[in-house]
């Protein structure tokens, strides 16, 4: 009887198997590389209709975080402020400046500066600003130096990995109150005093959940 | 060593004369004295002649059918697992039912191939073949319904230990999670004990259709082949592998359905939390996997005129181990009712009379009337040698087993701790659909085994054959 294969088909399984183990590892070490919000989200920069600088206004000028984002420690959003926030000095300074005539237009017809959102919760997760930032957890544990910034973009992943990195230990990323929306501060962990922050983290009752429904409601 | 049987008695004591022990012939397994040529033929020419015209309409029937799930669980995925109608209470309901019912299946293939190996029960090699594919088939039909019950269906290789940007672990702590891994380990060695038990086989066709002049046949039967040329080191390797695989997949008999029973009596719920529940599931699984055999394999013997391989002897043994276990679960229910009582838990008692006069009292009495007395029927001689009735009968083993895991599941979901959240449960069409053509599905994938694969394994059946022992029983001399 004639031969059907040839002779190097006598490896052919071995290789089978071999391609589909390194197959399988590949596919792996690449998802896990290149499908997380660490590899596809940071460094997201859109380009906003109003070239506003929050590393002028928060950084030199030095405004509080909470002159513009109304609410962020009353309640679950940080809102993004109207127009009427901006008029407050703008109808004095560079009243007549082109860059701002998005926000003369919105100002006067009431429709929104519609401003290209940055950093998105997906539906499917609750989150609270107000019950994060009234317990020491500064603006820039998420959002990173937002002072420092002409036009923001995405620091740091906002992968389920990170939230749960501070929800499993809080105490290294608490800071005190009144440094809470003080971007240059570092915290209290960062300082030197970790025991302090595991007191703050006890008195304060920080016991962020790790349960799925706490966020996954 | 003496060449003629009757020589033996010559160094026998003389007492023996006086006795005349009756002589008690081994059933023959392979009947009218068939040679080697015709059990190869006879397999063979399943597959190599042309396809019979019954198949081509079973097989459309099968895709049809098979279409419903298709059809179900593009909706299920297109628009939410919400399709299914479970709610609160009953959050599990047709789809676990499901997937018990056909993991279940798959255990007596599995029994077949394994333990009855182990314990060389030689009647188990006309069968065994077919038997592992309905438990490959079973599995890849139970697969189905849990992960498609995860509802983003495109996330369940979270239930793996793969590395991902959640931070989160799978929690070995939950039997769901033991599941997955007993359900695929199940499937994976049940694929190898296969592929390897039909080496032998596709080599023979390979050659054959060789010699026929069929280049692709013989290609792609030989591609599986592996390069088997039967040589004595060959069968020496084959035997072993054969052997272990048989080692592993025994402990897998018990294991698999003992796991899926942790999933319910892990748990707190009344009617689920009960030791008995392993010992039973298992029983209850070979129950009705052996119904599920002689279903498939009756009309295969007579469509393919198998009864010299599958002879009277093969059906009465399956009938039997079809009595035993369905007996063992029916002990299991009367057990369950009677440590309800005697346990004197009140939930625990509720939950067993409420199974049998409750709302979903039709189930119940549906599930003793298939799973009880059904079986009982083969004790009688004449009920095992009417292959027609033997047919019917276990086709409502069938039926009873899918309906005890309903009574299992649903009943006591709808009836838990608090009044105030009792339910009612009824199937939603998308479950129906989603269910009705798993049927498809399994039909599909087993015409195209009995089409394109030797059903029995060839050279283990010559082993059998009285051929092979030209001696008449290796214990006469």
């Amino acid at each position: 009887m004639s031969k059907i294969f040839p002779r190097s088909a006598n490896t052919l399984p071995l290789q089978i198997v071999v391609f589909l183990i390194v197959l399988g590892t590949v596919m792996v070490a690449a998802v896990t590389y290149y499908s997380t919000p660490k590899y596809l989200d940071v460094g997201y920069q859109p380009i906003q209709p109003v070239p506003f600088s929050h590393a002028l206004h928060a950084g030199q000028i030095g405004l509080d975080c909470r002159y513009c984002h109304l609410g962020v420690d009353q309640g679950p959003a940080s809102t993004i402020p109207t127009a009427q926030t901006c008029m407050n000095c703008h109808s004095l300074v560079k009243a007549q400046s082109p860059l701002l005539a998005v926000v003369r237009q919105s100002y006067q017809t009431g429709a929104p500066v519609p401003w290209v959102k940055i950093h998105v919760a997906p539906e499917y997760v609750y989150f609270n600003h107000s019950v994060h930032v009234n317990r020491g957890v500064s603006c820039v544990e998420c959002h990173g130096r937002i002072d420092e910034m002409d036009t923001v973009y995405r620091e740091l992943a906002h992968s389920m990995a990170f939230c749960l990195d501070c929800h499993r230990q809080p105490e290294r990323f608490l800071r005190e109150p009144k440094d809470v929306y003080n971007l240059a501060s570092s915290s209290l962990a960062g300082q030197g005093r970790l025991a302090e922050a595991k007191k703050i983290a006890q008195d304060w009752k920080v016991k962020p959940p790790q349960s799925c429904s706490g966020c996954h409601r | 060593m003496s060449a003629h049987p009757d020589s033996a008695a010559v160094g026998a004591p003389a007492v023996l004369a006086e006795v005349k022990p009756a002589v008690l012939p081994r059933p023959v397994l392979v009947a009218n004295n068939r040679n080697y040529t015709w059990i190869t033929d006879k397999i063979c020419s399943l597959i190599e002649g042309p396809t019979p015209t019954w198949w081509w309409v079973c097989f459309i029937v099968a895709i049809f059918v098979a279409s419903f799930t298709i059809a179900g669980l593009t909706y299920l995925v297109g628009t939410g697992v919400g399709v299914w109608g479970h709610r609160s209470p009953v959050n599990w309901a047709w789809d676990i039912v499901n997937f018990v019912f056909w993991i279940g299946i798959g255990h007596a293939g599995t029994l077949i191939s394994a333990i009855l190996c182990l314990l060389r029960q030689k009647w188990r090699t006309s069968i065994n073949r077919a038997a592992e594919a309905m438990t490959i088939f079973a599995v890849a039909c139970a697969g189905l319904f849990p992960l498609f019950h995860v509802g983003r269906v495109w996330m369940a290789w979270y239930l793996f230990p793969i590395s991902n940007a959640n931070a989160i672990w799978q929690n070995f702590r939950s039997p769901l999670e033991w599941d997955v891994f007993a359900v695929s380990t199940y499937g994976t060695v049940s694929v190898c004990f296969w592929y390897v038990g039909l080496i032998p086989d596709l080599a023979v066709l390979r050659d054959r259709f060789t010699l026929a002049g069929h280049n692709l046949r013989a290609w792609l039967y030989g591609l599986f082949a592996m390069g088997w040329r039967g040589s004595n080191r060959h069968w020496r390797n084959y035997e072993m592998a054969y052997l272990i695989l048989a080692g592993i997949s025994t402990p897998l008999v018990l294991s698999v359905h003992t796991i899926v029973s942790f999933d319910f009596a892990v748990s707190l719920l009344p009617g689920w939390h009960t030791t008995i529940f392993p010992p039973y599931f298992v029983a209850g699984a070979i129950f009705s996997g052996f119904g599920m055999v002689l279903t498939l394999m009756l009309p295969l013997r007579a469509i393919y005129h198998l009864e010299d391989l599958i002879t009277q002897y093969h059906i009465d043994n399956i009938c039997k181990i079809t009595l035993a276990t369905g007996t063992m679960v029916g002990y299991a229910y009367a057990m369950e009712f009677f440590i309800a009582w005697y346990g004197s838990n009140p939930y625990e008692g509720f939950a067993f009379i409420n199974r049998a006069f409750g709302n979903y009292a039709w189930a119940y009495w549906i599930m003793i009337t298939c799973n009880v007395i059904t079986p009982q029927f083969f004790w009688f001689k004449a009920v095992r040698q009417n292959t027609t009735l033997v047919w019917v009968l276990s086709i409502f083993v069938n039926v009873g087993m899918w309906f005890e895991r309903f009574v299992i599941i649903v009943t006591s979901l709808a009836r838990d701790f608090l009044p105030s959240s009792w339910g009612y449960y009824s199937p939603s069409i998308v479950e129906i659909f989603t269910f009705f053509g798993t049927f498809g599905v399994f039909s599909t994938l087993f015409l195209l085994f009995i089409r394109f694969l030797p059903i029995m394994p060839m050279a283990e059946i010559k082993a059998v054959t009285q051929q092979a022992d030209p001696h008449g029983g290796g214990d006469r001399h």
